[in-house]
Formats: C-alpha cells, sequence, structure tokens
C-alpha cells in the first residue's frame, strides 16, 4: 500500500506543505552569543570601572551559562517546535541588564546584582516548569473567568490594610514574609489568559452588532460593558493605587486584545475617547496625574524644584543620554547613578550613557525581535485563542517597552513600569520569564506539523479501522 | 590600562551586542522558510486535512470508489473518487462527460468534507436533482444515491 499516494492536486497548494523547523541548534548557537553578551558584558563592567576582569567571572559566568543550558534542554525536551529566537533574546536582554545593574552596584556599593541573579534563576525554574507542566496552552482557556477573578483581587491585594505597602508614592506592593512582591505583575498575565478567552467566546456579538457612523463602524452599546468595566478598573488603578504605567498597561492590552479580536477600528475609538476622557479628567483631580505631566512638558522648570513637583530624575536621565551620545561613554566612565533609580525606572538611560545611540538601539531591536516573534505566532497559531494570547503577551512587552521608554526620553509623560529583563525587579523578572515560557508553548504548538498527516503506516491502518466503524455507524 | 584599551573594550561590547542582533535576525530570516520536506512526504501533507482522508476514503471497505452513470446515453461510464472533485459535464475538462442535450458544459461537482460526499451544482441550466427535489447547495450524497443531471441518472458505487 502507499499512504503517500500523490492526490492530483497537491501541487496547486505547495504552501499548505510548508512545515517548520525545529531550529534547536540555531536555538543553542544564540545561547552562546547571548551568553557572550551577558559574560561580556560584566567583564567590561570589570575593567572599566574596577580596571580588572572580575574574579568572580568563571562562577557567575557558569551559573548564566548553567541557567541558559537548562532552559534550552527543557525546551528541546518538551517544546522541540518553539520558536528559536525568543529564548536566546530575552537571555541576552537579562544577562545584559544584569551587568548594567552590577556597573551601578560598584558605585552605590549595593547588591542589586546578585539579587537579581536569584531572581533570574527563580524565573528560569518557573519557566522551565511552566513548560513542563503546561502541555498545551487551550487548557489554560477553561479557567478564563478563575483567572479574570484573580486577578483583580491580586490588582486589589496591596489595597488590604495589613500585606499592602506604599512604596515610592505607588500602593502596588505586598509584604509576604521578608519579600516585598507586586502582584500587579502576576495579574497581567492572568488577565492576558482571562482577556483571550473571554473575547474567543464573545468576539462574534463584539464584532458584528453596531451601526456605521462616519466610516467607523461603532459598536452596540449594551457591548460596551466589557471595556466600561476595564476602563474603571483601570481608573481604579489610577486613582486608588497611584500608579499610572500599570493603568495605562491595562487599559492598552485590553483595548488591543479587544481590537484584534473584533477586527474592528469602532474599538479603538472608543478606546481613545474613554483614555482621552481619563487622562483629562486625572489631570485635573488628581496631583500625581498632573506633576507627571507638568514636569513632562517643562522639565528644566522644574528641575531641582523645592516644593514637590521636581524632574530631578528626568531631566538627569536626559542629561545621562546626551552624555552618552552615538557610542557611550563605556562602561565606567560614565556617570549613570546621577539619575535616581538607575538600576531599575531608568535603566534605558544607564545604558545610553554607557552604551550610547548604538547600544539603545540594539536593544530596542531586541525587544523588536521579540514583540515580532511573539505576533508571528499569533499569526501562525492556529486556534482562536493561542492567537489572542500571544497578541495579548506581545502587547504587553510592546506597551511596557513603549511606556518606558517613551518617559525617559520624554515622549510621554513619565511613569513606572519596568523595563522586561532589563531592570531590577524580582516580580517584573519572575513574570516576564512566564510569559516567554507561554509564547514558547503556543509557538510549539503553532509550528509542530499537522497531527495525524505524518505518512507512517501503523496510523494510517489505525485511522483506517476507526474510520471503518465510523462509517457502519452511519 | 590606557585611553585606546577602554576605547576597543567599548567598542568590542557594542560589536558583540550588534552581532547578537544580527545573527538573531539572521536566523528570523532562515525561519521563514521552513523545512525542505521530501517530495513523497510533501505530496501527503500538502493538501491540507480533507484530502488525506478522502484518500483513505477510497480504499475503505464500505465507502464508495467510483461514480457510476447508471441511466442515459452514457450508461456504464464511471470515474473513480481519487481524482475528486469530481467535474460532471458536456466539457472536454469533464471527469464524466455526458452526451445529453439537458446538460450543461460544467454541469455539476462532486466532492468531499472529511469521510462525506457532496454533490453541488455549478449553476446549471437545468439543474441536478436528488430524487425529485432540485438542489440549490451542495447536498450530501451516500451509496446508492441517485442523482440526476438532466436525462441521465449517476450514483457513487463501491
Amino acid at each position: 500500500m502507499s499512504p503517500g499516494a500523490p492526490a492530483p492536486q497537491a501541487g496547486s497548494s505547495v504552501l499548505m506543505g510548508f512545515v517548520h523547523r525545529r531550529r534547536r541548534g540555531a536555538e543553542l548557537f544564540l545561547l552562546v552569543l547571548a551568553l557572550a553578551v551577558g559574560v561580556g558584558g560584566y567583564a567590561a563592567v570589570g575593567l572599566g570601572v574596577q580596571g580588572k576582569v572580575p574574579p568572580d567571572i568563571i562562577g557567575y559566568g557558569g551559573w548564566l551559562a548553567a541557567l541558559m543550558v537548562g532552559a534550552h534542554v527543557v525546551v528541546r525536551l518538551v517544546a522541540p517546535y518553539a520558536d528559536p529566537v525568543l529564548l536566546p533574546v530575552v537571555a541576552a536582554l537579562n544577562g545584559l541588564g544584569l551587568a548594567v545593574i552590577h556597573r551601578i552596584d560598584l558605585t552605590e556599593q549595593t547588591d542589586f546584582a546578585r539579587q537579581q541573579l536569584t531572581w533570574m534563576t527563580l524565573g528560569v525554574v518557573l519557566f522551565a516548569g511552566t513548560l513542563v507542566l503546561l502541555r498545551d496552552h487551550r487548557v489554560l482557556a477553561r479557567f478564563t473567568y478563575t483567572c479574570g477573578l484573580l486577578a483583580i483581587v491580586l490588582l486589589l491585594l496591596p489595597m488590604a490594610p495589613v500585606v499592602g505597602r506604599t512604596i515610592n508614592g505607588a500602593r502596588i506592593w505586598i509584604n509576604v514574609g521578608p519579600f516585598s512582591f507586586q502582584p500587579g505583575e502576576v495579574a497581567k498575565v492572568l488577565l492576558v489568559v482571562a482577556f483571550a478567552g473571554y473575547l474567543v467566546l464573545h468576539r462574534d456579538a463584539l464584532a458584528l452588532a453596531g451601526r456605521r457612523v462616519l466610516f467607523v463602524d461603532l459598536p452596540r452599546g449594551r457591548d460596551l460593558g466589557p471595556i466600561v468595566a476595564m476602563w474603571l478598573v483601570s481608573l481604579g488603578i489610577l486613582v486608588f493605587q497611584k500608579d499610572l504605567g500599570s493603568s495605562l498597561l491595562f487599559f492598552g492590552l485590553f483595548l488591543l486584545m479587544l481590537y484584534v479580536a473584533t477586527e474592528r477600528p469602532g474599538w479603538l475609538v472608543v478606546g481613545a475617547l474613554l483614555f482621552s476622557a481619563g487622562a483629562v479628567a486625572g489631570y485635573h483631580l488628581f496631583g500625581h496625574v498632573r506633576v507627571r505631566v507638568d514636569t513632562w512638558l517643562h522639565p528644566f522648570e522644574y528641575y531641582n524644584n523645592p516644593d514637590g513637583a521636581d524632574s530631578f530624575q528626568l531631566v538627569e536621565g536626559l542629561f545621562g543620554l546626551a552624555y552618552g551620545g552615538l557610542i557611550g561613554r563605556g562602561f565606567g566612565d560614565g556617570d549613570p547613578t546621577r539619575v535616581p533609580y538607575a538600576e531599575s525606572d531608568f535603566i534605558m538611560a544607564s545604558i545610553g550613557e554607557e552604551l550610547g545611540l548604538t547600544g539603545i538601539i540594539a536593544v530596542l531591536l531586541l525587544y523588536g525581535i521579540v514583540v515580532e516573534r511573539a505576533l508571528r505566532t499569533a499569526l501562525i497559531s492556529r486556534d482562536g485563542f493561542g492567537k489572542l494570547m500571544a497578541t495579548g503577551l506581545a502587547s504587553i512587552f510592546g506597551l511596557q517597552l513603549f511606556v518606558v521608554v517613551g518617559g525617559v526620553t520624554r515622549l510621554i509623560p513619565l511613569t513606572g513600569l519596568t523595563t522586561s529583563f532589563l531592570s531590577y525587579g524580582g516580580s517584573s523578572l519572575v513574570a516576564s520569564w512566564v510569559i516567554v515560557a507561554l509564547l514558547l508553548r503556543i509557538s510549539d504548538q503553532a509550528r509542530r506539523p499537522v497531527p495525524g498527516l505524518e505518512p507512517v503506516d501503523e496510523t494510517a491502518q489505525a485511522e483506517e479501522a476507526t474510520q471503518v466503524i465510523k462509517v457502519g455507524r452511519s | 590600562m590606557s585611553e585606546l584599551t577602554f576605547f576597543l573594550i567599548r567598542i568590542a561590547y557594542l560589536a558583540i551586542l550588534w552581532i547578537f542582533v544580527l545573527a538573531a535576525i539572521s536566523v528570523i530570516r532562515s525561519d521563514m522558510f521552513g523545512a525542505r520536506v521530501p517530495e513523497a512526504q510533501r505530496t501527503a501533507r500538502a493538501p491540507g486535512a480533507p484530502k488525506p482522508a478522502k484518500q483513505k476514503t477510497s480504499r475503505r471497505k464500505g465507502s464508495p470508489t467510483r461514480v457510476t452513470v447508471t441511466q442515459g446515453s452514457n450508461a456504464g461510464a464511471t470515474a473513480g473518487l481519487d481524482g475528486a472533485p469530481i467535474l460532471i459535464g458536456r466539457g472536454t475538462d469533464a471527469a464524466i462527460r455526458l452526451d445529453d442535450d439537458y446538460v450543461s458544459t460544467r454541469h455539476a461537482r462532486i466532492a468531499a468534507s472529511g469521510d462525506q460526499w457532496f454533490v453541488e451544482d455549478l449553476g446549471s441550466t437545468n439543474g441536478t436533482y436528488i430524487g425529485s427535489v432540485r438542489i440549490t447547495q451542495p447536498t450530501t450524497i451516500t451509496l446508492g444515491t441517485q442523482v440526476r443531471i438532466g436525462k441521465t441518472i449517476l450514483e457513487l458505487q463501491k
């Protein structure tokens, strides 16, 4: 018998014959380069700041290499068709972040890099755990409402009296024993799952009903419920937790996913109107929003301003970027520690100062690659839930980067969000690694050859046997 | 260490960063073209989900393997279902050519979806009938269902 007997029209659909390669070798090659970025950065920092290669570089490099190889082996075993570029790129970003944090540690006499490495280890362990335990992302669709509820609980948790804590004016932290944690970072992953599950079920109602006004399809009034609810949640975060960045992130995330799910620009118009209304109201009603906008528009007037609205951080960041110029001062020759929070919120300014525009562009390109790979995964994914989830996770990275870099470079008002993988912060780093694990899981499912079409004789016969029974019944 | 050494370190590190970026991009570029699948394997995969099922259909016991003309001027003419979709009409490209004045050039088509067979009228003048009902949309047919086209009757046979 010839299981692969060619169908006469086979030649007409060559595109369908496209199968992705596993590319695990390419991933390993890129991981070696990523390791060079991480360890090279560490060495360059030691040479630049202290004039010698750090004595613990073998241990540090070994640890980093162990983490990367471990992650690679897990991917090879449980997600062999996953995207080959995502893991190395985020590993390189994480390595670069560690090097820059270490450079700031050396001046400030802090110990952030070591803590960050601990968090990275935890992140990689959770990455591996997610890939091993979650063999099919569609399982998550069952937990749509559970995830949504959990996310809202997590978002409200910092408001609780005992565990909640206010740091730097934003009430987004909880204390668990000796650790403090930002539950919002976990909530955003859960929200993506919840949105994806919800939109996959309801997108037809959201997409088809409505009327057309001035070339734009406006949705029906009663379908506005979820978007208004999300808008209120975002406003709540803005008002009660004073966290401008997360508020923007959650609303933007929901809006983008809604747009992708329904293909209707009308939602973007509605969302932009709601956002503008919220922004204008926020500016007039809340002091912390007004301060951000004022220091954004006139940073130099508020430089070292004694009464409240101070743009010191923003202006020092701009000075740093300018001092860095095209190719940067080199590690150790800049003065990034003048900027408060140079290791977390303003790590982009630190990179700009010591690696210059050349370094910044490389970092932005790496983020661009992450978002591109995530969106590519969404494009080739075969199920709607996976598509939406990948889009949502891509939007998280994209929005976060836009908000942070836009804030640091004074394109938009400065808001507090972390630069995923780069900046110091355990919650964000761990959440980002889990997001990458989810993306790899979706891309593994998407790139895997369509099951059941393998021309293996046993399976063909097994299928035949089952089909005979089916026909007998009909 | 001299200024020059520091400068070289700086440039070297930027070079490493950019080599990584370019390597990642080149992997993405080569990833766009997928695997080279052997010809036999590809043709098995190429038609997508429904067609391999159809090929198996032809080998199954109790399922139709051919379309036969049972009444009319071309009675006895037959076409294997391997070549699905099967075009029926007066034209030269039809799999079953009927010399029947009431049949259009491209009259109807028999195609499969999963393990079911459908007959679909291709906008013929006199229509396609199952029993006495003129079909307006693809209609399921099974073994022995009589499909009337003009003065000709066809059916699926084993």
